[in-house]
């Protein structure tokens, strides 16, 4: 009993501190100390995430890529931040169909992404995914999924299997605030609370569900609190500063390695680029894009605090930039290159 | 062989798996304290404890994408769908799931996961408890479908389903489980995939499916008065289908009747009916003959629901229609 009245007071106490302001404007309290070597490493991952989907948008127009593809740029902070938090190849994630910059957060090799998006033998999944499935054991990466909110669930069954098997493993579970409306999430808040899950439950409110804002689907935008009726600790955190995220995601890791079972993390972001490629975005103006570009930036973020704080020069940045550029270009050109499947490959992989 | 009813028969394979492999645990509604609707999970708790043998919130949802995942991570859940009614609620993670991501993810992973349901009608239980949705599952590439009509086909065939590295979908029948019959002491496993022949005959194949199993059994005896001789196959795996052995029926009685207890319309008869056109089309002396549910919601009131329902009289009616 006296586990469930701290995860209540734990929920309230967050939920509440974080909604009396915008968090970006009062983030202070809750922002980790990054060291130089954790600042450029952000730097550096979010900056491959950032040109690995500007090289994806490209090869969408030049119609190397087809079907689906939903671009990360704008939300760099909250996957980089979290996975801070875990352990590379051990802790599980798994995401919905924005998911590209996941797989590179948890250190999945660009050119298997990049061919999989050109739909290349080489890919993740020979081809036969796409965009939205992809799948890593060595990085633990559990896709990558079209059904929205369905990674709710199956995020919910990775936990259950880790704490069957005894194993000190804490499972991601990404989805928007579109996914968050579905009747699935509750289910599986139910259950992870009851059985004390060690699942963390990231929700990226990036303001739309494709073209509809968040105030016009849900009716309650505070999305840290839609386990407070579960008991399900939550925290409304600035998800374009990676230091925020990092110092939520730590206190939820604890909380989760503890056995005290999930916890809520509302990621306040937002996507710069339409829900998919083939939206023009009409749906907002072109001013708050603009003002949280020049506002909010996560990268921009970080490289003011390298260079304000000494810790890296605009050559040392330049080269950063440059080396990024190159493993994007490598991955793309092995994209463009490498085979498509062979036909024999429709009719392999369907029983074991 | 002891004699056990069929109930039985699947307690005894979910124990004996249990034991075997730890990483083997049950879960659904009601299925730990309560011993399950229909019991076949009965005295497990006490045996393997609430962390083995859990009942759930009624999430079915959820519960089948867990199942999904809690397979992928390396254990083997056995979930329970208390009413094949509810499938529905399940199909999501079965049809984007379970079935596609070994394939979409191009073979890097193995879902060792079953899903027990029960289903079917004559029981008065109405339109939302009735229904044989057998096509549902059996659609879905990826997965495999079995359906045993006796009990030991349902010992074998759940415990090949557990020990199946795919994901397998174990339809039981609600009028079934009371049904005694001799079980193999232990071992029996029963490859899935396999029809069985339940009674030979030269004149007519009837291919039938869980309950109708004994129904057809029952019309083979009455046709035999009036000189017919139906062989009667149980066809135990909807999928994957043994195409063989219905080829090799109908090469020698060139007279097919398939019986399944759904719907016609699109139902697993109308792919049965067109694998036997397909596959041995020039082996038949007559067109197939279809046996199915009418295309109606399962009534409650007992006659209705009698009509509406397969029974003796229409399956020998069906193989005079063939016979004709």
């Amino acid at each position: 009993m006296a586990e469930r009245a701290t995860a209540q007071k734990r929920g309230r106490t967050r939920s509440s501190a974080a909604t009396t302001s915008s968090p970006k404007k009062n983030s202070a309290p809750d922002l980790a100390t990054l060291s130089r070597d954790e600042e450029l490493k952000a730097y550096r991952d979010m900056l491959l995430i950032r040109r690995f989907e500007e090289k994806a948008g490209q090869l969408y127009g030049m119609g190397l890529i087809g079907g689906f593809c939903h671009l990360y740029i704008g939300q760099e902070a909250v996957v980089v931040g979290m996975q801070m938090c875990v352990k590379d190849g051990v802790d599980q994630v798994i995401t919905g169909y924005r998911d590209h910059g996941h797989m590179l957060a948890t250190g999945m090799d660009p050119k298997g992404v990049m061919a999989e998006l050109t739909g290349r033998a080489g890919g993740y999944s020979k081809g036969k995914g796409g965009s939205m499935h992809m799948f890593s054991r060595e990085k633990q990466f559990f896709g990558g999924h079209g059904i929205v909110g369905a990674q709710v669930s199956l995020g919910t069954g990775l936990a259950f299997a880790n704490k069957y098997r005894g194993q000190d493993t804490v499972t991601l579970a990404y989805f928007g605030d579109g996914a968050a409306n579905q009747g699935q999430v509750y289910e599986s808040f139910n259950m992870a609370e009851l059985w004390k899950l060690p699942v963390i439950y990231i929700i990226e409110n990036n303001k739309y569900a494709m073209g509809t804002a968040v105030n016009r689907a849900s009716a309650q935008t505070d999305f840290s609190k839609r386990g407070l009726s579960f008991a399900i600790p939550g925290e409304q955190v600035d998800g374009m500063d990676v230091r925020a995220v990092k110092a939520a995601g730590e206190r939820a890791v604890k909380w989760c390695r503890e056995g005290n079972g999930p916890y809520i993390l509302e990621m306040q972001t937002y996507r710069y680029r339409g829900h998919s490629m083939s939206d023009p975005a009409k749906y907002r103006s072109k001013d708050e894009v603009q003002k949280m570009r020049t506002d909010h930036d996560p990268i921009e973020q970080v490289r003011l605090r390298l260079i304000e704080n000494e810790w890296a020069g605009e050559d040392d940045l330049k080269a950063i930039d440059k080396d990024v550029r190159a493993i994007v270009a490598e991955s793309a050109d092995f994209a463009t290159v490498d085979p498509e499947p062979d036909v024999a490959e429709l009719w392999t992989d369907i029983l074991k | 062989m002891t004699s056990l009813r069929y109930a039985e028969a699947l307690n005894r394979a979910l124990r004996e798996e249990m034991t075997r492999d730890p990483m083997v645990w049950l879960f659904g509604e009601d299925i730990a304290t309560y011993g399950g609707v229909f019991k076949v999970t009965k005295d497990l708790l006490g045996e393997f404890g609430p962390g083995r043998v859990r009942d759930t919130p009624i999430s079915e949802q959820t519960l089948t994408a867990m199942a999904v995942t809690a397979a992928m991570a390396g254990t083997r859940p056995v979930l329970e769908i208390m009413y094949a009614d509810f499938l529905p609620l399940s199909i999501d993670a079965l049809v984007n799931q379970a079935g596609v991501f070994d394939y979409i993810w191009g073979g890097q992973v193995s879902i060792p996961m079953v899903l027990r349901t029960q289903g079917g009608g004559g029981a008065g239980a109405g339109a939302q408890h009735s229904k044989s949705l057998d096509a549902f599952v059996a659609h879905i590439p990826g997965l495999k479908v079995v359906a045993p009509a006796t009990p030991a086909d349902a010992y074998g065939l759940l415990k090949a389903a557990i020990r199946d590295p795919n994901p397998v979908i174990v339809l039981e029948h609600k009028l079934l489980y009371n049904l005694r019959g001799e079980v193999p002491e232990d071992g029996g496993l029963i490859e899935i995939g396999r029809a069985r022949t339940a009674r030979e005959g030269r004149d007519v194949s009837i291919f039938a499916t869980s309950r109708m199993v004994h129904l057809s059994l029952e019309a083979a005896e009455k046709l035999a008065a009036e000189g017919i001789e139906a062989e009667v196959i149980d066809l135990r795996s909807l999928r994957p289908l043994d195409v063989g052995a219905i080829v090799a029926s109908v090469a020698k009685t060139h007279h097919a009747v398939v019986v399944n207890e759904g719907w016609r319309f699109c139902g697993y008869g109308a792919e049965l009916s067109a694998t036997i056109m397909e596959q041995a089309f020039d082996d038949l002396d007559a067109p197939v003959e279809r046996v199915g549910a009418m295309d109606v919601a399962i009534p409650y009131s007992e006659p209705l629901e009698k009509t509406v329902l397969p029974d003796v009289e229409a399956i020998m009616a069906a193989v005079r229609r063939a016979r004709r």
